[in-house]
């Protein structure tokens, strides 16, 4: 690719003096700075793409919770807040696993860099697994929208030991359309993070290369910016979907 | 001339069938047609404009005769001219197409109501007075007529190219155009909204009569029930009277005479009871709960079709006192009573 | 031809494949949307040839459902949004800006690979006996009424869709990042001004459309309700989505052509772009109120009429922009000194004809109005006139324009006069007439179509035939040229562009040395200066 230039000094202009031309330095860059600034904003302009693809799922749900209120209301309430606070805190806590492994990477430190992203994907993978209890939970409660989606827990509650108010049938059936935002969001939001997660484990293998300890830290950076996205996404989601109007005694 | 007889006959035959403007047949065509004739006026001049600036500069500046360009920046007078301009005329286009669109879907109070449902791939017309009709429809002339529609399955768009309306026809909501008719005879009917293999098809034909016409079709095209009937039959066989049995003690509001009341709802809001809200009310019944009752009345999704919808909201509409109702909850355990056709209910 | 260059600087097909060169890859996007344009385009020729006559006697229904179908999402997803960015926009723009490549080579090749991708895909879904939802997906039609390869064709434009995003990603990062000293924003071409605005178009509106067949997908496959009344969901939501992108996304198409005809209309004026600011804002005007005029599609929908006219004063905004710039390239002309070599034809039959689109545009926007003519054929003149007159004259125009630049060779000159004219004549044939058929009320998607509206129909298959001729004729007469046009030098128009100032084709870095913007942008006094002594003309 870049490989067809042979002269890796064509480029330099009068006013840099003589330096080494760092190894990730692809020549269609003036400066290593350049390249640097150009991935980094690249970066953020992806993001923004991202912000408009979930967007889409937002305005689903905020025109169907508007709607049916009383159904996704009683749907969120069968949502476990234990479960889905753990894995906020985990995102949360994998995110700053990841902002240290940037500052490792900066100051050069590939022990700690490979720690620290080590780290941080195991607890991407607690976030994963708790999620993957939740969505079992709701296979086994056959609150999976489709065919065999059953709305006998809203329509009678009490029956289910449940402190909530009982829904008539056709309100009953809107619930569905919480479950399907929630795992269409959830599940999008997840899917986002195995991608990262697979990733990371690239980035894991290059950094035990000490490919990140000498000064080329973009990839680590950029990469940071993509998972702290994922965990604000996920700071979205949990209040809109856990705590649709909670009532501390109410469950 | 050199043009052999035959090819000539077929020219004119041909020509002839073909229009290239279509007729006026309704009240609001005329506007319709003016507002076109101004679009049609500012793209002539446009074009114009643009082709006779191209032109002369093209000759007067061409190399040959203008071997060297004078570099100009620009000029800011000629931007402002060209911007406000066109936003002026554009402005009128929008305060002209308003006014009209306006015009075309709020319907005068005293329209006659006829229902639309679109399903793939024909039309169906129901007139209150219980006639039905596929793919056609008669009018009057001198009357305003709104058509009440609603799609059984997919989205199709009912349009009277020669009336200048046209709307989209819905699955799950009622949509209204209206119009009045001025000319007697018939005119295109057409689906204008892809709605699979058969789309093209689903045309037809709307025939407008005089008055005195109309009345003599109306007589002779009933099938015997008015929709209103229909729907009386529909309430008792479905149950709907033993809950809304006009009784004090009844689970279920009265409904007579709810249409077109603002109705007081258990969740403190204020509806105006139409159509769509009957409609709704049949299908979700929990969003649609009156003051002072509980939601306990079952959905009927999926148990009626819309045309059954459009029965029950027509007998609503013209549901005046629950006499009939009290009558009809004692023989209707089994479901097939039915009143006699030349009941007191309004066709 | 002399030296190294692009072209024989590697050889092999793998050098071509995993190339990071954007010259290169818009070579490899020239040749892949010519050939879906032809795939499009004889589908057009089968429409036209079946509504010859009243009845559907040519194919079945279902087969001219798919027809249609297929001509729009492989004539807008894979021929109108990449056709000028991504084989012009990619070549170009680094040039343009003096820069060596994109900021992302390998992203600018994965980009033409997810390309390939979704046309495979689509050729499969065609191959597999084709998708009738027309191309736009309308819900519930798509997602319970059909039982064709919807889900593979919506799989295709949604990897379509990220090849789009990343081109844009690219275009704006390296407009940003990567111009070279002295080149400030508004001494860039309106070339780049008009890429730039159709990237923040390509970037912010084409993730909606993912996430938006993202959800026809599921509602396909797992049956929920989103966008299904009897099941609580809203039809219209599905409306609201696709459009949000997909009016943009009529932007994106035109912008980049409208980005051909400032550089060509200068260069062959002689003068520098008049009203340069107007006209670069513009464009970022007609971006910025793109994103809010997309209920436009919906007014007879049953959306509340007060929405309703907040959209059409909206999209009498969003007309103006291009109003503007229409006058600002009639009156470069004024005081120049014009040449009508073929760019310049084509040029003008874009102005013409996308004055005639835009204003019909009006039409549309005006409430009332759209209430008879819209899914009409008025509809289809007028997108057709914007897209065909306006869009692919611009991508002809520059495809010209820059033929010498890419490939070191010039295009035979009559030839190519004669194929645009043929193709101005055989486009008004096919559809003006179309105009007069909406207003009589023919409906759009019709397969059959009642007695009186045949003479306009033979009119436009008629014209069909002639349009068919003139596009044919380009892709001859190109390759013809690539073994035994005249070898062009480095700047046969004399234009201003840095890509002007070096050799034909260029070098695989672009600039022996990074060049110094130190002119304003269609600075010919400039060049006049810099190329005294060697004024090669051709043609």
């Amino acid at each position: 690719m870049d490989s067809a230039i042979a002269n890796p000094h064509l480029d330099h202009d009068a006013a840099e003096h003589e330096h080494i031309v760092l190894p990730q330095h692809r020549h269609h860059f003036a400066t290593e700075e350049q390249q640097r600034e150009a991935g980094s904003f690249g970066m953020w302009l992806f993001l923004l793409t991202e912000i408009m693809f979930f967007g889409g799922l937002f305005f689903a749900y905020l025109l169907y919770r508007n709607w049916y209120y009383d159904a996704f209301v009683a749907a969120s309430n069968q949502l476990s807040i234990p479960l889905g606070a753990s894995n906020t805190a985990i995102l949360i806590t994998s995110g700053f696993f990841m902002a240290l492994a940037v500052w490792a990477a900066e100051v050069r430190k590939k022990t700690l860099l490979v720690i620290f992203l080590i780290f941080t994907i195991v607890f991407g993978l607690a976030f994963l697994g708790i999620k993957y209890v939740e969505y079992h939970e709701k296979y086994e409660k056959h609150h999976i929208p489709g065919a065999n989606f059953d709305v006998s827990e809203f329509i009678n509650p009490s029956a289910y030991g449940l402190n909530e108010k009982p829904l008539p049938p056709d309100a009953a059936q809107k619930t569905q359309m919480f479950f399907f935002l929630y795992f269409a969001m959830t599940g999008m939001h997840a899917l986002h993070m195995i991608i990262g997660i697979g990733l990371l484990f690239w980035l894991l293998a290059r950094a035990q290369r000490g490919d990140f300890t000498n000064g080329y830290v973009a990839p680590i950076e950029n990469f940071g910016l993509y998972w702290h996205f994922v965990d604000i996404v996920w700071l979205f989601l949990f209040p809109l979907l856990y705590l649709i109007n909670r009532h501390p005694l109410a469950h | 001339m050199g043009i052999s007889p035959v090819l000539w006959q077929f020219l004119v035959k041909w020509l002839n069938a073909s229009a290239l403007f279509p007729s006026e047949a309704s009240t609001i065509a005329p506007y319709m047609d003016a507002l076109y004739f101004f679009l049609l006026s500012i793209t002539g001049i446009g074009v114009l404009l643009v082709a006779v600036l191209l032109v002369v500069f093209s000759v007067r500046y061409r190399k040959a005769v203008h071997p060297v360009a004078t570099q100009i920046e620009g000029s800011t007078l000629l931007e402002a001219t060209w911007t406000i301009i066109p936003l002026g005329l554009f402005l009128i286009c929008f305060v002209w197409g308003a006014l009209l669109y306006f015009r075309i879907y709020n319907p005068p109070v005293n329209s006659m109501n006829i229902y639309i449902v679109g399903k793939q791939w024909m039309w169906k017309a129901e007139h209150p007075g219980g006639q039905h009709e596929i793919n056609a429809l008669h009018v009057p002339t001198g009357q305003p007529i709104q058509l009440t529609m609603i799609s059984q399955d997919v989205f199709h768009s009912f349009s009277i190219p020669a009336f200048r309306i046209k709307r989209e026809v819905i699955p799950g909501r009622y949509s209204t155009v209206w119009f009045q008719a001025t000319t007697p005879g018939e005119y295109h009917i057409f689906c204008t909204q892809y709605c699979g293999t058969n789309h093209s098809a689903m045309i037809g034909t709307i025939t407008v009569l005089s008055p005195a016409d109309y009345k003599k079709w109306t007589e002779e095209s009933t099938s015997g029930m008015s929709l209103a009937q229909n729907g009386e039959r529909l309430f008792a066989s479905m149950g709907c009277n033993a809950c809304h049995s006009g009784n004090a003690a009844a689970r279920g509001p009265s409904l007579a005479g709810v249409y077109g009341s603002k109705l007081l709802l258990n969740n403190g809001s204020q509806v105006l009871v139409n159509d769509a809200y009957l409609r709704d009310a049949i299908l979700n019944p929990s969003q649609h709960v009156t003051s002072g009752y509980t939601p306990i009345m079952p959905t009927y999704q999926g148990q009626i079709s819309e045309d059954g919808l459009i029965d029950l909201v027509e007998y609503l509409k013209n549901l005046s006192s629950n006499d009939r109702v009290q009558q009809t909850l004692t023989t209707s355990q089994s479901d097939q009573a039915a009143p006699s056709a030349s009941g007191v209910v309004k066709p | 031809m002399p030296k190294k260059n692009f072209i024989n600087a590697e050889h092999g097909l793998l050098s071509w494949l995993l190339t990071g060169d954007h010259k290169r890859i818009a070579i490899l996007y020239l040749i892949s949307i010519t050939v879906f344009f032809f795939i499009g385009g004889a589908f057009a020729g089968l429409i036209r040839l079946e509504l010859l006559t009243p009845q559907g006697d040519l194919v079945s229904s279902d087969t001219y459902n798919k027809l249609f179908t297929m001509h729009g999402v492989i004539m807008v997803f894979l021929f109108l949004v990449p056709s000028v960015p991504a084989t012009i926009g990619n070549f170009l723009i680094p040039m343009m800006i003096g820069a060596r490549d994109l900021a992302f080579p390998k992203i600018n090749l994965l980009s033409w690979y997810l390309y390939i991708a979704a046309g495979t895909i689509m050729l499969t879904a065609m191959a597999l006996g084709g998708v009738d939802t027309g191309w736009t997906f309308t819900t519930p039609l798509s997602t319970h009424y059909l039982n064709t390869h919807v889900l593979t064709t919506a799989v295709a434009v949604f990897i379509a869709g990220f090849s789009s995003i990343f081109t844009g990603l690219n275009f704006i990062v390296t407009i940003h990042r990567m111009r070279c000293p002295g080149m400030t924003w508004f001494r860039m071409p309106l070339f780049v001004w008009a890429h730039y605005a159709a990237s923040i178009l390509m970037v912010l509106g084409t993730p909606v459309l993912a996430i938006t067949l993202v959800l026809v997908g599921m509602e396909r496959v797992f049956g929920i309700g989103v966008f299904d009344p009897t099941k609580g969901g809203d039809p219209l939501l599905f409306q609201h989505l696709f459009w949000f992108y997909s009016h943009p996304a009529v932007y994106i198409m035109i912008l980049p052509g409208m980005a051909v005809i400032s550089e060509v209309v200068s260069t062959f004026s002689r003068k520098r772009v008049f009203g340069y600011t107007a006209v670069a804002f513009s464009s970022v005007a007609i971006a910025l109120f793109g994103f809010f005029v997309w209920e436009h599609h919906m007014f007879i929908m049953g959306v509340s009429n007060y929405s309703a006219l907040v959209f059409s004063l909206l999209t009498m905004l969003v007309a103006v922009p291009s109003a503007i710039k229409i006058f600002n390239w009639c009156f470069t002309l004024q005081q120049g000194s014009i040449t009508f070599e073929t760019p310049m034809l084509y040029a003008f039959g874009f102005m013409g004809l996308f004055t005639i689109g835009g204003l019909t545009g009006v039409f549309l926007g005006s409430l009332g109005m759209d209430i008879q003519l819209t899914e009409t054929y008025f509809i289809v003149a007028h997108f057709h006139f914007v897209m065909v007159g306006g869009m692919l004259m611009a991508f002809l125009a520059g495809v010209h324009f820059w033929w010498p630049k890419m490939t070191g060779r010039m295009y035979p000159e009559s030839l190519s006069k004669l194929a645009a004219v043929v193709t101005f004549i055989g486009f008004n044939l096919t559809f003006m007439p179309q105009f007069i058929l909406g207003y009589l009320g023919m409906p759009r998607r019709y397969h059959a179509y009642p007695q009186e509206f045949q003479v306009l129909n033979v009119l436009s298959t008629a014209g069909a035939t002639v349009l068919g001729v003139g596009y044919l004729l380009p892709v001859l007469y190109l390759a013809w040229s690539l073994k035994y046009g005249a070898i062009a030098g480095d700047n046969p128009w004399q234009a201003t562009g840095l890509e002007w100032q070096t050799q034909s084709p260029p070098l695989t870095e672009n600039f022996p040395e990074i060049p110094i913007m130190d002119h304003e942008a269609y600075d010919y006094e400039w060049l006049e200066h810099k190329t005294q002594h060697e004024v090669t003309h051709v043609g």
